[in-house]
């Protein structure tokens, strides 16, 4: 059995957010992070093999920085690591984002004892689609938003959160499972896991070790092949400010009191 | 006629899937119905539903003709009862493929991000995730641009054309994008529960509204996952997203947070509201998740919002800066809750939050 995470560094939005006079966001400024889904994903992995000694690859798209994450979480205990990373991927929406760790995916192997662990989506988009469509692309079966896996054999039991309460799913390997916070706490880097890092392998997948593979095609990846595009993009309205009661006590809570029966809001 | 995702002239109609549990269809098929209306007037197309189930109450299909729907597309099959995604995804697509539609909208809940996506890289076209904001007129488009951006509408060019523009929040709410797909059919998108209004239900819609009951070809080998067990959370669900008030509490009553809650609870109960909490306060476990408003949580616009001890991070404010009047409690003059308050104290909650019940209790018995 073996395990592959897809993880992306993301630009810290709970941190400064810059964004530049052309209404995108300044990522330079900005401090990056694992994508906080993404380490549940990892830790799930991490955890599997703990219990099973099952291989952890973890991969990424992104540019070169990216690589310093992805030493983390070989500290953290992943086995391997591989960096996607070539001028043709950059532009691509979650379309040709799946379409690239895809073709990852396939040329690192799929077989029958294969599980793919992603993060249900990522801080900087938000969109948890990128996880489901590489479940399609590769033909595998998925379940998103787990909350608890089981494994035994072949066999995944998998409890997916929904908005009033969950379902248990039973599936068999190879498959996709997309990871949320509540699935369990991830871990820390270890001191040996630190040291050890650096000896641990760490690939680069280019625009040539990718392209013989089918789904890598000039219409299908980077900004040529997103069928999506950006139309236009601007900076959120904030509403007009109100006003600031004096005081913080009982008079001022009457006079609020006051003011919404005015208008009748009570 | 093999189906062609790029063929973008052979597509025609707005379509919402209309999602149901248990027989019941969501909300948030109605809110995306009465969206869709306004999309297939401005286009001078039909508007479908599309519901997969498994024996459905007919009142429940014909319902959608009276939140907009011209016409409801059934699929009707065993397999198709609860959701699985290999199951929904394929009747879905063979639907879309035969039919094509220009446009599909999908709720963006938990099985409406499982769905979309999946059905997105099948049929492939571009899906554009958790929408606030839906154009196909342009000139409607500069208008909500005027209104709520800083671009200059007047100075800036926009190509005349159809194309389904979706505007969504990226980057946890700091900016705002549109997205288009114009090369591919349909354009899909999923719009977040609670963000769109639903129109009041009309009788004669669903009176005239055409329910076409669709042959589903699937096959247990469809399947690919067992599904073993659902099960609805023991409480009572909040319905936070329906609430006329909302009092929120945030990491200020982490001095003593049984207490904060209770306050809270007691401000709710004086104005008739639900209890609203910020991640900070539900990640620290003191309020279950379905309480939470903001970007990961809910989004919610009711008449009164009180937010007590809330700091008004950018992701909560895009979750509930909507509302009709905003009242912030806060020890911090400075906090960004201030910010988008229509009416501010500055002042410890623990203190404000029961003068403020009773002075409202005050003031309602007065009435």
């Amino acid at each position: 059995m073996k395990i592959i995470v897809c993880v992306k560094q993301v630009p810290d939005t709970s941190g400064v957010v810059a964004v530049k006079e052309d209404g995108t966001m300044d990522r330079a400024k900005m401090a990056t992070i694992t994508n906080p889904d993404d380490l549940n994903a990892v830790e799930a992995a991490l955890a599997m093999k703990d219990a099973l000694g099952c291989p952890v690859t973890v991969i990424s798209m992104g540019p070169a920085p990216a690589e310093g994450m992805l030493r983390e979480l070989l500290a953290m205990g992943a086995d391997e690591a591989v960096l996607i990373s070539a001028r043709e991927f950059g532009g691509s929406d979650t379309y040709a984002t799946s379409q690239i760790l895809s073709a990852a995916i396939h040329k690192l192997g799929l077989d029958d004892e294969t599980i793919v662990f992603c993060g249900r989506q990522a801080i900087d988009g938000d969109t948890a689609q990128v996880g489901p469509q590489i479940a399609e692309k590769l033909g595998l079966p998925q379940v998103t938003y787990a909350t608890d896996i089981q494994v035994d054999g072949k066999t995944v039991t998998v409890r997916r959160q929904l908005e009033d309460g969950y379902m248990t799913l039973r599936l068999q390997m190879p498959c996709l499972i997309t990871c949320i916070k509540e699935l369990n706490m991830p871990r820390y880097m270890s001191v040996a896991g630190i040291l050890g890092c650096y000896e641990k392998p760490l690939h680069v997948f280019d625009y040539t070790t990718l392209g013989d593979e089918a789904l890598i095609e000039p219409d299908t990846i980077g900004l040529k092949g997103s069928p999506t595009n950006v139309y236009k993009s601007f900076s959120p309205p904030l509403r007009a400010k109100g006003k600031i009661l004096e005081g913080a006590g009982k008079e001022t809570c009457a006079e609020l009191a006051g003011i919404l029966r005015a208008e009748n809001l009570i | 006629m093999a189906f062609d995702s790029k063929d973008t002239a052979a597509f025609h109609g707005v379509w919402v899937f209309c999602e149901q549990r248990g027989g019941q269809i969501m909300s948030t098929s109605y809110q995306l119905l009465s969206e869709g209306r306004k999309l297939a007037d401005d286009l001078g197309v039909e508007l479908c539903g599309v519901v997969l189930g498994s024996e459905m109450k007919n009142e429940y299909v014909t319902a959608l003709g009276g939140y907009g729907a011209d016409r409801v597309f059934l699929c009707d099959h065993p397999m198709l009862k609860d959701y699985t995604t290999a199951a929904y995804t394929k009747a879905l697509c063979a639907l879309v493929e035969e039919k094509k539609p220009e446009i599909l909208l999908i709720g963006a809940t938990s099985i409406g991000r499982d769905l979309a996506p999946r059905c997105a890289a099948r049929l492939h076209t571009g899906l554009t995730a958790d929408c606030t904001h839906l154009d196909v007129d342009v000139e409607k488009y500069k208008a909500f641009l005027r209104s709520t951006s800083n671009i200059d509408v007047d100075n800036t060019k926009f190509e005349e054309n159809s194309n389904l523009k979706m505007t969504r929040p990226a980057f946890g709410g700091h900016l705002m994008a549109t997205i288009i797909c114009p090369r591919f059919r349909p354009q899909m998108s999923t719009v977040r529960p609670g963000v769109m209004q639903t129109q009041p239900f009309d009788e004669q819609g669903a009176q005239k509204v055409v329910v076409e009951t669709v042959p589903v070809a699937l096959a247990p080998e469809d399947m690919h996952v067992e599904l073993l067990e659902i099960k609805k959370a023991a409480k009572q669900m909040v319905d936070l997203v329906g609430a006329d008030v909302v009092v929120t509490v945030g990491r200020g009553i982490s001095a003593d947070p049984e207490k904060g809650v209770a306050l809270a609870q007691e401000l709710a109960n004086t104005l008739g509201g639900v209890l609203g909490a910020s991640r900070a306060v539900v990640d620290e476990g003191q309020v279950s998740a379905d309480h939470q408003v903001g970007q990961t949580g809910k989004t919610v616009h009711p008449r009164i919002y009180v937010a007590l001890g809330v700091s008004g991070a950018i992701q909560h404010l895009a979750g509930m800066q909507d509302s009709e009047c905003i009242i912030a409690v806060n020890k911090n003059p400075d906090a960004p809750i201030f910010e988008v308050a229509t009416y501010g104290i500055v002042g410890d909650l623990f203190q404000v939050a029961p003068m403020l019940a009773e002075a409202l209790h005050a003031e309602i018995a007065a009435k």
